[in-house]
């Protein structure tokens, strides 16, 4: 399995100035930011990449600010939050709509991303094949065929080694969620 | 979070496609523009010339520099200069 890293430790390597955390830390947050843009907010790619971007641009300047390197996640979905809502704005000023969403609506897209994290943290630990059998299956939505042809393996196997590496990833759900039960 | 099926797991999984590369590389270059910006903006404060320049043009005066005018620092260059 894949040495996983905590948020906080990567969030501290990145204030000692690592040279890769930075790297790894968008590495590990850019689905996210990129999720809450499109689901939670519905922007188009323009304004999704420029609020993308503006998204890292603060968090790289205010990284420091950060109280707790624990809450990096809560804090980039507010970031990414308040500057989609900043942008829906100044779309609607130029051309005047309803495209604010409702709030509640955002908030249960930002829980379901909050999950999915969950999952894909999950996903990271088991590490590879799994990992990029899962992924380029259900995140990048390519068929048996191709994902038989990139890793090399016979198409025919693919659905049942999808299977099996769900079955690891929730193993490793349940191994976490019942550490972090208390006893 | 937790009891999750193999099911769930696999829609919980879709909702987090890949950004795009290009989009994910500019994010990770921020560290080097951070150090442009900053060289940008010291010569800028010495040069008068090159501050009649950026605010003539700002991209093309960037990339007259020998730096790429990324959204980064052209939007930071922007703040700065509209502060002055």
């Amino acid at each position: 399995m894949a040495v996983e890293q905590t948020d906080a430790q990567l969030v501290s390597r990145c204030r000692a100035g690592d040279p890769d955390a930075w790297n790894e830390f968008v590495e590990r947050f850019s689905r996210y930011v990129y999720a809450i843009c499109g689901r939670g907010f519905r922007l188009s790619q323009q304004d999704a990449e420029d609020v993308f971007q503006e998204v890292f641009a603060r968090a790289f300047e205010r990284l420091s600010e950060l109280r707790s390197d624990d809450a990096v996640r809560p804090w980039l979905a507010q970031l990414t939050r308040r500057l989609c809502i900043d942008r829906l704005r100044l779309i609607a000023r130029d051309t005047p709509s309803d495209a604010e969403p409702d709030e509640r609506e955002v908030d249960d897209v930002l829980a379901q991303l909050d999950d999915a994290m969950a999952v894909r943290a999950a996903l990271d630990k088991v590490g590879d094949p799994c990992r990029e059998i899962l992924d380029r299956f259900f995140c990048r939505d390519e068929s048996y065929r191709t994902i038989g042809d990139m890793l090399e393996i016979p198409a025919g196997t693919i659905a049942s080694r999808i299977s099996r590496c769900l079955e690891k990833v929730r193993t490793e759900l349940d191994g976490r969620s019942r550490a972090s039960r208390p006893s | 979070m937790n009891g999750f099926d193999e099911e769930q797991i696999g829609r919980l999984l879709r909702l987090l496609p890949p950004a795009p590369e290009g989009w994910v590389r500019a994010a990770q270059e921020l560290p080097a523009a951070r150090a442009a910006l900053d060289e940008l903006v010291a010569r800028a404060e010495q040069d008068a010339a090159f501050r009649l320049q950026l605010r003539a043009d700002l991209e093309r005066a960037v990339a007259a520099a020998g730096y790429e005018p990324s959204p980064f620092i052209v939007s930071r260059l922007r703040q700065l200069l509209e502060a002055v």
